[in-house]
């Protein structure tokens, strides 16, 4: 799953829907659902990417995550141009091959843990989720997104079940965080900026005043 | 039961990838109307608010009736936000988080989900 699929936050979580026997159309749909937010970040590095190949570009989205996002934006946004190798770099070299090299470490070392709940290894799962979660709130539309998105996954988990209610969350919480006023929004850092990058777990990145504004623009257009 | 979840990875492909490849493959498609961009950048952290709320409040029975759930895990799973919103550093968060659970667990102030 870690070479085929390689979405960190949907490996999560489809570790919880499978140990709670959640049928599969309900694991397709939660992790299209989770997944669906790297169309920002295709959309954000289309402009960058458009005079590679078609054939690499198809390659380059394979290994589209979080992390490679962050990486590659910020990276580019640095040197003012694109630059492919760094893509690699990123993408493979900082989180395909790591992340894949923890997951065997994961599957020989884990069955050697005799009684996983005594060490509470059970709370790794949501203790991730809301971890992720945190380097997603951007602003308050995302903060009232995901308050909402849990009390409503709550609400309906106890008169329907646990993936029902995960779905409704999922769908009706973003819907409730766009009501909310553009002029209180606040988004700092909207994804597909640098100022997102730095949220994006870059200990020690920082962000001048030039790219704080940029940040409150959208995404800048690379140099053509 | 490993060729189930060869077959299930491969299905999770199927939705994940055109996700990361029709921004890169379809010219104009950062062109989209605004709102469709704002949506999807609310999704993210609404399902991974959900996936954790659900997974720390909600217990189901044996005979399937979801209850409320409170218990050490909701201190374990705060702890962890808040070092993350704090530091920027997942990895303390849940080795906190874990430390947390497994200690309370171990004196007795928590029980040990069967």
């Amino acid at each position: 799953m870690s070479v085929i699929v390689f979405a960190g936050a949907a490996q999560f979580a489809a570790v919880g829907y499978i140990a709670s026997g959640l049928p599969w159309p309900g694991i397709i749909l939660l992790t299209a659902l989770l997944n669906a937010r790297h169309l920002l970040y295709s959309a954000a590095l289309a402009p960058w990417l458009r005079e590679v190949p078609v054939v690499r570009r198809a390659a380059m989205a394979h290994l589209l995550t979080d992390e490679a996002f962050a990486l590659t934006i910020s990276h580019f946004r640095r040197i003012g141009r694109t630059d492919e190798r760094g893509f690699w770099i990123a993408a493979v070299g900082a989180t395909f091959v790591p992340w894949n090299i923890a997951t065997v470490g994961g599957v020989i070392l884990g069955a050697q843990i005799p009684d996983p709940a005594r060490l509470g290894i059970d709370v790794i799962f949501p203790a991730a989720m809301v971890g992720l979660a945190v380097g997603l709130v951007t602003g308050r539309r995302e903060l009232v997104a995901a308050i909402v998105g849990a009390g409503v996954a709550v609400g309906v988990a106890l008169v329907s079940s646990p993936s029902v209610g995960i779905v409704a969350g999922g769908v009706i919480g973003p819907l409730v965080g766009l009501l909310v006023p553009k002029a209180i929004a606040r988004e700092t850092a909207p994804l597909g900026t640098a100022a997102s990058a730095v949220r994006y777990s870059m200990p020690g990145a920082t962000v001048d005043s030039t790219e704080e504004t940029a940040a409150r623009d959208g995404p800048e257009e690379p140099p053509r | 039961m490993t060729t189930d979840l060869i077959l299930l990875s491969v299905l999770m492909f199927a939705v994940t990838y055109p996700t990361r490849a029709v921004g890169l493959l379809t010219p104009g498609f950062d062109r989209l109307p605004k709102v469709v961009f704002d949506y999807l950048q609310l999704v993210g952290p609404a399902v991974l608010a959900a996936l954790a709320a659900v997974s720390v409040m909600v217990v189901v029975s044996d005979d399937d009736v979801p209850s409320f759930h409170v218990g050490i895990e909701w201190v374990a799973v705060f702890v962890c936000l808040a070092l993350v919103a704090r530091k920027g550093n997942l990895l303390i968060g849940l080795v906190a988080a874990v430390a947390i659970v497994a200690i309370a667990r171990a004196v007795g102030l928590a029980e040990i989900p069967v």
